[in-house]
């Protein structure tokens, strides 16, 4: 195991786990502020992003702060994006959908 | 109106419990739960857990879910999935939102089995993307099977730090440290003997004074703190991380106990602010309801006793069938007394004797 910790793994998707078996659904295409990317149905859009190298979801209302999420669990209001036009979504809890369009939400969001 | 009969909010261990029993006690149960899926914390939880067989000792978590699952959907329960319970209207209605529609559903009992949330602390730059909760971390890489980063700061040496700690290494992350405010490791002795056997430091007497970068977090910064918890200037240490998982403590969700009109307490052994409530898990509002984290901090084993205690009483209460839902409630309690009485369940069990005190007064 400690040969592995220090491989330090580029790809952040997990391919061989010790415990877990990964059944990821059918692969599908959606789009990060008008690029291209892959995901997995089932899995939601907040973790699709993240496993395709993004973690700065949102630009904060008064100070234009960088934001990510913090909870994963639809309770902190970290990671609200406009999603297919739709501001405030709460992208931790949202499930990826093949052709959904996502963009960072900067302030709070023209509706 | 519909009527959702025992209506339980929440399906982690907790109200799966509660809705298992209140079913098979032949009430009529609602479960409702925010996730496409049912199991609430369990379903990230890759550890095997321990107590004794009927706490389902050396499995693991994540089976654990499945097992509950399967038992709830044996019943004829009716389990309302993607739903999230916004708000309470008098008397006994909820207001119930899933993604394109709003809902009210009227109950006859209400456990409200909701949970905690991930606390934060204060340092510089805690706002960076790439700081996660512990629990986010545990939902990225055990539930999607996705790596939050390659270098991993943990903050808090509880369970939570050490076990999510070892479950990074599982998936291929290196963590470069775990640190602790307080003089000792906070969990259990083998957890950390797992890191320590790997080489990872866990460094006592540490906390972190702020988090590096402008986008995301591309470092960090710890220092030493004293025995007042004050940090010791010339002690900062640069580390090179893109993560940094805070396992810092839980605070029960209690907003819709709090709109009810529950009676609300204080206990810091507890979380925070909670619901008070009886042995019966019964708060201040006649047919409501309390278990799990939401009705104080503690672990699954105690969730699942608390959630049997709470759907055996209310479908007792409901359909008058007291011997049978008193069995079950004596023997939870005492299973539940026992867990406690053990080295960490010293804190809950104070706690939950202070509620009782506090309220007296």
């Amino acid at each position: 195991m400690s040969k592995r910790t220090s491989k330090q793994t580029a790809p952040t998707r997990i391919s061989d786990h010790p415990i877990l078996k990964f059944e990821r659904g059918r692969e599908i295409t959606f789009y990060f502020e008008g690029k291209p990317m892959k995901g997995y149905e089932g899995e939601t859009i907040a973790a699709a992003l993240v496993a395709n190298g993004v973690k700065l979801f949102r630009y904060s209302e008064k100070h234009n702060r960088a934001r990510g999420f913090f909870c994963a669990v639809g309770k902190c209001s970290s990671c609200l994006m406009v999603v297919d036009g739709k501001p405030n979504t709460m992208v931790c809890m949202e499930p990826l959908r093949a052709g959904v369009t996502v963009e960072r939400q900067r302030g709070r969001g023209k509706i | 109106m519909k009527d959702g009969g025992i209506v339980i909010v929440g399906g982690g261990p907790a109200g799966l419990s509660a809705a298992i029993i209140a079913a098979q006690l032949g009430a009529p149960v609602t479960l409702i739960d925010d996730n496409p899926r049912l199991g609430g914390q369990l379903i990230k939880q890759t550890h095997k857990f321990f107590g004794s067989k009927s706490h389902y000792c050396g499995t693991r978590g994540v089976d654990i879910a499945t097992i509950l699952e399967q038992q709830i959907y044996s019943t004829p329960a009716k389990v309302i999935l993607n739903t999230t319970v916004i708000g309470h209207f008098s008397p006994n209605i909820l207001g119930l939102a899933d993604r394109n529609t709003f809902t009210k559903l009227a109950y006859q009992r209400l456990i409200v089995a909701t949970g905690a949330s991930e606390n934060t602390i204060l340092f510089e730059n805690n706002d960076l993307p790439g700081i996660y909760g512990a629990g986010a971390v545990q939902t990225l890489m055990n539930v999607f099977g996705i790596r939050p980063g390659n270098k991993v700061l943990m903050v808090g040496s509880g369970n939570i730090g050490l076990i999510v700690s070892y479950q990074l290494i599982q998936a291929g992350i290196n963590v470069v440290a775990v640190i602790e405010a307080l003089p000792k490791i906070g969990g259990y002795h083998v957890h950390a003997a797992k890191l320590a056997r790997l080489g990872i430091p866990i460094l006592t007497s540490h906390t972190i004074k702020a988090a590096l970068g402008k986008e995301f977090v591309t470092g960090a910064v710890i220092c030493r703190v004293d025995k007042n918890f004050k940090p010791i200037k010339g002690t900062e240490k640069r580390l090179k991380v893109d993560t940094i998982c805070l396992a810092v403590g839980l605070s029960p969700l209690v907003e819709l106990l709090s709109q009810i009109g529950c009676q609300m307490v204080f206990i810091p052994e507890l979380g925070g602010q909670v619901a008070y409530h009886n042995e019966n898990m019964e708060t201040t509002v006649s047919g409501v309801y309390v278990a799990g984290d939401a009705s104080g901090v503690e672990e699954a084993s105690t969730a699942m006793l608390e959630g049997r205690i709470a759907g055996a009483h209310a479908a007792g209460n409901l359909l008058g069938k007291t011997a049978e839902a008193q069995a079950i409630i004596n023997q939870a309690k005492l299973e539940l007394a026992a867990i406690r009485q053990g080295p960490f369940g010293e804190k809950a069990a104070k706690g939950k004797e202070k509620m009782s005190y506090t309220v007296r007064q």
